[in-house]
């Protein structure tokens, strides 16, 4: 049985229909990944299948319960992180867990001790007796994800995990997700980066304008989109496009001039000669301030799987936000 | 693999929590999950002390101003009107006091923390029913400044202690059930300013246009009817003979309907609401 199962998913805030028939099948255990940048519906669609939100459309198993008529028992074998601080700020982090854990139906030195055993587990111990509030991001992250796994959940979502998280903390918040698939928890999690994606999740859906776009393994996903790209930044953004010139001949690939006006990028595929490029600029007398070749961005995933990128959404799906978080 | 020996320890300690957690305590009843709400209300006040503000100083300023404004000529001197005065001014104040119930609710339900509430297993409604137990306790102590402030300028109730604390259980319970309005209104409305301002228009008539401050035989028939009717009026007379020691039965029976009334009809209203909030 899959852990999750949705069938034209269909989710409306007015006239905006934020998501629009969404089909899943999510493995039970393991990671799977939503990605889509802001907007595209990733937050609804699991508010929706956490309970938190009625469906307006389409049919929704979770762990085997309808989300409509079996809200309760989806609600008892679930847990939530979602992606803004999901605990009480005027609390402090013992304050909060134990709040829970009573909740969850622990006596109450029983709901101390796992609150204390929580904390210390996730290495923050020293702040449990300090006001959320007062807590970095990445303290509010573990704390967040501590509070959702008082009792082991059978599946566990979570919204964006490492937004605006520093690479440490997000390393850290890695580790956990990776603990929680050990310990044989479902894990979704949506996020923007594809690289997060990549090192969790056994398989990803990318989600656009509240449809399913593309769904696969990560290697079927990047199979799609390219090797990978290429991003040159110049020192002197006059010579940029001379530089675009260099780079399109030599790859014969289409070569994007980035909002920032000495960056440039471009898709690579297999027989990229990327190589070739650096002595041409130097021939060109083109000084080069960075030459690198990374994974595709989400940006470029966009852009081969629509063939827009994901910021044209961001118009129109700022509407979509406002929506979700006013209403 | 390259991971590290403390990124490894750090993983077996995430293991060993989730296998400690697999085992589920039994589910809390109506009753406990409520009270655990409402010992998060309480955990708020010691956190957050400054929200005591309107349920120690609006007792404090209603008290004086009405008694020592009003006093000398409505009944000719302070302490014969106090008499009258002080079964009112306590209702006015804790009744005034309930409207904060919603704007506070309006602004922590918009935090994702009601988002994890809602999701858990737990009895749909405590979270509001704690976040309500929890004023009980503001209204208890707005109610005990009133007493001391009204017997210390010479309110005497003749119905003795008994009398006094029957008074203030009643006000209490009145109180909750009231503020079921105050929740729905949170519900509906966006903004806490909105929800202010929508209570204000409610509770105004409420408690102005009622019997605590003068006897409607001297009203226009228009507003008596309407003073007549009122739940407020209905409160403060039982209250006033609870207090003088000589109960009005049918007075209380038919504020106690009245409470009813308030939590079967806005109770509903407000979980719908609840529910179906996004």
């Amino acid at each position: 049985m899959p852990a999750i199962e949705t069938s034209g998913l269909i989710k409306r805030f007015g006239d905006n229909t934020a998501v629009d028939g969404i089909d899943l099948s999510v493995p039970s255990g393991g990671v799977y990944g939503v990605l889509g940048p802001n907007g595209a519906g990733k937050t609804t669609t699991i508010r929706m299948l956490a309970t938190l939100l009625p469906i307006d459309g389409g049919s929704a198993r979770v762990l085997g319960h309808d989300v409509a008529s079996e809200a309760d028992a989806i609600r008892g074998k679930v847990s939530l992180t979602g992606q803004f601080a999901s605990l009480d700020e005027d609390l402090t982090g013992t304050e909060n867990l134990i709040l829970l854990a009573r909740l969850y139906g622990y006596s109450r030195p029983a709901a101390r001790s796992r609150a204390d055993e929580l904390l210390t587990a996730f290495g923050i111990a020293d702040a449990g007796s300090r006001q959320v509030k007062t807590y970095s991001g990445g303290m509010r992250r573990r704390i967040d994800i501590a509070a959702s796994i008082i009792v082991t959940p059978e599946l566990i979502f979570l919204d964006e995990p490492t937004t605006g998280l520093d690479p440490r903390s997000r390393n850290q918040v890695w580790d956990i997700v990776r603990a929680l698939v050990g310990g044989g928890t479902t894990v979704l999690l949506t996020t923007q980066y594809l690289d997060e994606a990549d090192q969790l999740a056994g398989r990803i859906a990318v989600i656009d304008r509240g449809k399913v776009i593309a769904e696969g393994t990560t290697g079927e996903l990047k199979a799609s989109v390219g090797a990978g790209s290429l991003h040159v930044r110049v020192l002197d953004p006059a010579r940029r496009s001379e530089a675009a010139a260099i780079l399109r001949t030599i790859l014969s690939e289409s070569v994007t001039e980035e909002a920032d006006p000495v960056a440039l990028s471009a898709r690579l595929d297999r027989t990229s000669s990327v190589a070739a490029a650096l002595p041409a600029f130097e021939d060109a007398g083109i000084a080069v301030a960075s030459f690198a070749i990374g994974q595709p961005s989400l940006d470029e995933v966009f852009l081969a799987l629509t063939g827009h990128p994901a910021d044209d959404e961001s118009a129109r799906t700022n509407a979509t936000e406002r929506t979700e978080t006013s209403s | 693999m390259t991971t590290l020996s403390k990124d490894a320890s750090e993983q077996a300690a995430v293991a060993d929590v989730l296998r400690s957690g697999a085992t589920r305590p039994p589910r809390p009843n109506a009753v406990a999950s409520s009270l655990s709400f409402g010992w998060r209300a309480l955990l708020k006040i010691k956190h957050v002390p400054e929200q005591l503000f309107d349920v120690t100083m609006f007792p404090i300023m209603f008290t004086l101003l009405f008694t020592y404004l009003f006093g000398g000529a409505l009944a000719g001197s302070t302490t014969a009107y106090i008499q009258f005065l002080l079964p009112g001014i306590l209702v006015q104040t804790v009744v005034m006091i309930t409207m904060y119930t919603g704007v506070t609710l309006n602004k922590d339900i918009e935090k994702g923390v009601f988002d994890r509430f809602r999701s858990l297993p737990i009895w749909r409604p405590s979270p509001l029913v704690g976040a309500l137990l929890g004023d009980v306790v503001r209204y208890s102590l707005a109610s005990v400044i009133v007493l001391i402030l009204g017997l210390v300028i010479g309110f005497r109730p003749d119905g003795g202690l008994l009398g006094v604390v029957a008074s203030i259980a009643l006000l209490l319970i009145f109180s909750f059930c009231l503020s079921w309005v105050w929740t729905m209104i949170a519900m509906i409305v966006r903004t806490e300013a909105a929800v202010m301002g929508v209570s204000m228009f409610i509770l105004f008539p409420l408690t102005f246009a009622s019997n605590i401050f003068v006897d409607p035989q001297t009203m226009p028939g228009w507003l008596r009817a309407f003073v007549e009717v009122n739940p407020v009026s209905f409160l403060v007379t039982s209250i006033r003979s609870l207090m003088s020691g000589e109960p009005d039965a049918t007075k209380l029976a038919v504020t106690a309907a009245m409470c009813g009334g308030f939590l079967l009809v806005f109770g509903p209203i407000t979980m719908r609401l609840y529910n179906r909030k996004t």
